[in-house]
């Protein structure tokens, strides 16, 4: 299989801020890489550096074969990008948008139609609507058909699905699953920890460190204690309460319950009663499966 | 090329699509010509004066009816004694005060000298001298025409003044080429800097950047639209000033457009480079409005004379390009001269757009800058 991105020990500092601090990691030809951590992780600095927008202060970096630093002009041809923010014209057409990076990229619409196909038909209705008027799940598909326009070989998008709806991010990503049979590999972020099971491989990265590089099952497997979800009226109270007993080793918010490791992988025995002293009735504990945010948080609290 | 072209069409869209940006090319520079073309005339036209006539005699008539029959000046009252002077001056619409002593006639026919008391209003001490010196003229030139007809008094030495190239002295011809000079170099820096600040903001430059665009192709779309629509307002800036304010253009008028086209380029390259040390739009308009404005207006010579200004300033004003094409523009425009006058002027414009642009494209990084 053949590597598409292969980046050694890249350190990037702003100021005295850490940005990334020696990340190693590589990318396969085909397959949807993801980067799953919180904000301020370094998650769009490493992007930029793959898409040769910043130099590292030091590492090496080669993507698709170029020297990111050297041949940055020859690997830019090959590389689509969506940025973070919204990165269309807002005073140009849907269709307007789509041509002009097609221009800009020197290629057309037509050309490439057969790539796009599947994300622009939903377009195809508003294509003479201004993009500042689109909704904020049809601004990303616009945003990933001008990203593709030009058949990169990678494609890299930073944060692609914040702020769209639960039904377009379904649909956006199984357009990225169809990204491989047109051979793009895909290198995401996100920081939602449901999007990281539709990876291939991801990489759990928090203040500029790579934390682990997994499959997703792999990673949730990779959860070492047994895991407790607690389930009772007043999630704030409970989580603190759950945090003051001396057997706990940790407990954080999951959805409606509290997810809860403790000490010799056992529920402390007078635990329902002490929860009850403390004000909290009604308490169901169960044991749960790991997901991959436990892992996460598993990992940094290491 | 193919996608040079397709940016510069994008970048027209832009422009035409918001009319704002319309407004600010098109509608400032002819409101900003006409206000200061009217509003800012240091002609006078119809300043009050009031007559304090000792004498009423034939010759103070004669005398009157010239003054306020040259158009220069209204009559906003006759006085009956001195006391009324400062009545008059403290109401406010009178300029000036013309008193004729006693037996102003009869003392010209004895003695062949009479005398004429201006008073002005030095509140306002532009306005006090260009009337009292408008008076005096009248005065003279009265005088004149009394020892024609007289033959009687001695000859003197009369001094004609004529103010060459500006005859009627209009202060358009002082205002219309500043203006355009202003007015140019404000809208291109602004223009430009703040359509590349934008690019930052929406977060476009950065797809921009990874494209395979050239930052030369980027910068010279960005430029390509404004300077052909800084040219076609140019053109509409004579046009209007030809016909409202009957401003010629004594030289060459291809030569004129050709320095023209040189001091926007100057600018647009300005603006560049304005945006590449600014990054959002407001930083952009701060620097190129308040920046660019002031020194223009005040340290260009486009309405003080450098020559009167402490030497500080006037080394100041030597880095400014305006202060460098008011001087070709209005001697190609009311001098009439050729290049031969204004080579100087033309070739450090010319050496200001080259060191410009040679910054912005060493500063318009291939790369984001943090």
């Amino acid at each position: 299989m053949k590597t598409v991105i292969e980046a050694e020990e890249i350190s990037r500092n702003f100021g005295k801020v850490k940005a990334l601090d020696n990340v190693t990691f590589s990318v396969n030809e085909g397959e949807i890489f993801g980067f799953i951590g919180p904000d301020g992780a370094g998650k769009t600095t490493l992007f930029r550096i793959v898409t040769t927008l910043l130099l590292p202060d030091s590492g090496t970096m080669k993507v698709l074969g170029f020297d990111s630093i050297k041949d940055f002009r020859e690997l830019r041809k090959h590389i689509g990008y969506m940025p973070g923010r919204f990165s269309l014209y807002p005073d140009l057409s849907v269709e307007e948008n789509l041509n002009f990076y097609a221009t800009v990229f020197g290629t057309t619409v037509n050309e490439n139609y057969s790539l796009i196909e599947a994300i622009y038909k939903h377009l195809e209705p508003f294509r003479k609507r201004l993009a500042r008027d689109l909704s904020g799940g049809m601004k990303q598909k616009l945003a990933l058909s001008c990203a593709l326009i030009h058949r990169p070989r990678l494609l890299v998008l930073d944060e692609p699905t914040t702020g769209v709806d639960a039904v377009s991010r379904v649909e956006f990503w199984e357009i990225l699953q169809g990204m491989k049979e047109h051979n793009i590999t895909v290198l995401v972020s996100t920081p939602y920890m449901d999007e990281a099971m539709r990876c291939n491989r991801v990489a759990l990265i928090q203040q500029g460190q790579i934390l682990t590089i997994d499959t997703p099952d792999n990673i949730k497997s990779g959860f070492r204690g047994k895991l407790f979800k607690i389930k009772a009226p007043g999630k704030f109270k409970l989580i603190n309460a759950v945090r003051d007993h001396h057997n706990t080793l940790s407990a954080y918010p999951f959805g409606d319950s509290v997810h809860a490791t403790f000490f010799n992988d056992t529920v402390p025995e007078d635990f329902v009663n002490y929860l009850t002293m403390k004000g909290i009735e009604n308490v169901q504990i169960t044991e749960s499966e790991a997901h991959i945010e436990d892992r996460f948080l598993e990992l940094m609290n290491i | 090329m193919k996608r040079f072209l397709g940016f510069v069409k994008k970048e027209f869209i832009h422009i035409f699509r918001d009319y704002r940006t319309l407004i600010i090319l098109f509608g400032i520079p002819a409101v900003q010509i006409l206000v200061f073309g009217f509003v800012v005339s240091t002609d006078i036209k119809d300043a009050g004066v009031a007559i304090l006539d000792l004498s009423r005699d034939e010759t103070t008539q004669k005398l009157t009816d010239k003054i306020l029959s040259s158009g220069f000046f209204r009559k906003t009252g006759e006085l009956l004694n001195y006391n009324d002077i400062d009545r008059i001056f403290k109401k406010g619409n009178t300029k000036a005060v013309i008193i004729f002593e006693k037996d102003l006639g009869s003392r010209l026919f004895r003695e062949g000298t009479a005398s004429v008391n201006i008073i002005a209003d030095g509140s306002e001490p532009n306005v006090a001298t260009l009337v009292s010196n408008y008076i005096s003229a009248i005065i003279s030139d009265f005088n004149r025409e009394m020892n024609k007809t007289l033959l009687s008094s001695s000859p003197v030495v009369q001094p004609e003044v004529r103010m060459y190239f500006n005859p009627s002295l209009k202060s358009h011809f002082m205002f219309v080429p500043g203006v355009i000079t202003l007015i140019m170099i404000l809208i291109c820096a602004l223009m430009t800097s703040v359509t590349i600040t934008r690019e930052k903001e929406f977060g476009t430059m950065e797809v921009l950047l990874v494209s395979p665009l050239k930052p030369s192709q980027i910068i010279l779309g960005k430029v390509a639209p404004y300077f052909l629509l800084s040219f076609i307002n140019i053109i509409t800036i004579l046009i209007l000033s030809w016909f409202v304010f009957g401003l010629p253009v004594r030289g060459s008028l291809i030569l004129l457009l050709l320095e023209t086209m040189l001091y926007i380029m100057m600018s647009l390259t300005l603006g560049i480079l304005i945006s590449t040390v600014s990054k959002t739009m407001q930083q952009a308009i701060f620097i190129s409005a308040i920046g660019m404005m002031l020194p223009t207006i005040l340290l260009s010579g486009f309405i003080f004379p450098i020559e009167n200004m402490p030497k500080v300033y006037d080394y100041f004003s030597s880095i400014l390009p305006p202060r460098y094409f008011i001087v070709i523009i209005k001697n190609i425009m009311i001098k009439g001269t050729g290049l031969q006058y204004v080579w100087k002027e033309t070739l450090i414009i010319a050496l200001m757009t080259l060191i410009f642009m040679a910054l912005s494209i060493k500063k318009f990084s291939l790369r984001l800058q943090q």
